[in-house]
């Protein structure tokens, strides 16, 4: 598989929310607007990137047997890594997204990506695979988070459109996380089907 | 904090309920929610764990990370002793409950990745919870995780004998499905 391909697979072919459906509950849990939709998606496409790495470096190290205990301290010690420097450089973002930062650790995209992709190939492309589907997600959750900002709260990227007035709350509530999904994934298979 | 422990139950049930309202468990909501006896299953085995989680972690964040200043330490962890527990559970219940196992025995791996256990985790750590409202907490979120998911089976089932349009068959119809039972639950917010 040549470079680019690895990085294009991750965001179209094998794109984390819409084909692979995984990491659902950061995905719903964040995107009440575009901007927090997107920083999620770049905090764990850090992490991704950076366990990915190490992973593929030490694949050989690890016995076989307690290599999922070992993949998640890894995982974890990145996510408390960023968790501090979220804190501390974007402290606004840090608070609106709260609890699922913590949770980057249980996301089965990077664990999952560790274990298909990382503990199997060499460390170049281990950060090349973890840019593309790191941007797959960044993309679906920028995506998502702006149609629920734009219908609930008549917004993007929190510049007003006009009055809010009129539009309804809900989508940035939690029924409109999940609706919203739905039936972007709809649209998402339509267009691949054609 | 002052809270009763009515408040705790109702509000982890109902108001805030873990998958519907907090957005935390989705995917064994989604994966495993097909047949209500195997969410029934589910239910039991996370209600379990996360009972459990809850006797291990306050002790340790009280007692271990806070007197030696390391709470940054507590993602690693959680994860860690929440990884222990299901794996130590899973070989006690093989032991001493075989009948148990058979029925848990296939739900119990998957917890370790189930975030609503980490989440609660962390969530009563920070509402500053004593032991025993955290134990309260925890078994109240997971018996609202156990009936989020017994409903969502209850209409996947009827859902199955539906003539669903092709774009939707699968993950999306789903979707549009909680986001319905998510509008129902709105219902209770307000109520503690």
């Amino acid at each position: 598989m040549n470079k680019l391909q690895i990085i294009l697979s991750g965001i179209l072919k094998n794109n984390p929310t819409f084909v692979l459906v995984l990491g659902m509950c950061p995905t719903l849990g964040t995107t009440t607007s575009a901007a927090n939709g997107m920083g999620m998606g770049l905090a764990t496409m850090a992490v991704l990137i950076m366990s990915n790495l190490v992973i593929s470096l030490v694949k050989n190290i690890i016995p076989d047997k307690v290599r999922i205990p070992a993949f998640i301290v890894i995982i974890a010690s990145f996510v408390t890594i960023i968790q501090m420097l979220m804190q501390a450089f974007v402290p606004a973002l840090y608070a609106s997204l709260g609890v699922f930062i913590p949770l980057i650790v249980v996301n089965c995209i990077i664990l999952g990506r560790a274990e298909a992709f990382a503990s199997k190939n060499g460390a170049f492309d281990s950060i090349l695979d973890g840019i593309g589907i790191g941007l797959g997600f960044t993309a679906s959750l920028t995506v998502i988070g702006a149609v629920r900002e734009i219908l609930g709260s008549g917004a993007i990227f929190g510049v007003s459109l006009g009055s809010a007035d009129y539009m309804p709350l809900v989508f940035v509530l939690a029924p409109g996380g999940f609706l919203t999904l739905g039936y972007l994934m709809v649209l998402f298979n339509k267009l691949a089907k054609k | 904090m002052e809270i009763s422990y009515f408040a705790i139950i109702i509000g982890a049930i109902f108001v805030n309920n873990v998958v519907l309202a907090q957005f935390l468990g989705i995917c064994p909501f989604l994966g495993v929610s097909s047949k209500v006896e195997t969410s029934l299953g589910m239910g039991a085995a996370v209600t379990f764990v996360m009972a459990l989680t809850a006797l291990v972690c306050w002790p340790l964040q009280t007692y271990v990370l806070n007197p030696l200043n390391i709470g940054y330490m507590q993602t690693i962890v959680f994860i860690l002793v929440i990884a222990a527990l299901v794996q130590m559970v899973e070989i006690i219940l093989k032991k001493t409950s075989p009948a148990l196992y058979q029925a848990l025995g296939i739900f119990l791996p998957l917890i370790t990745t189930n975030c609503a256990v980490l989440g609660v985790a962390i969530l009563m750590i920070q509402k500053e919870f004593s032991l025993l409202q955290s134990v309260t907490y925890s078994v109240a979120t997971a018996l609202g995780f156990a009936l989020a998911l017994v409903l969502f089976a209850g209409i996947r089932e009827r859902l199955e004998f539906e003539d669903v349009p092709a774009a939707f068959k699968g993950v999306p119809i789903a979707l549009v499905t909680a986001g319905i039972l998510s509008m129902a639950f709105m219902g209770f917010s307000g109520l503690v």
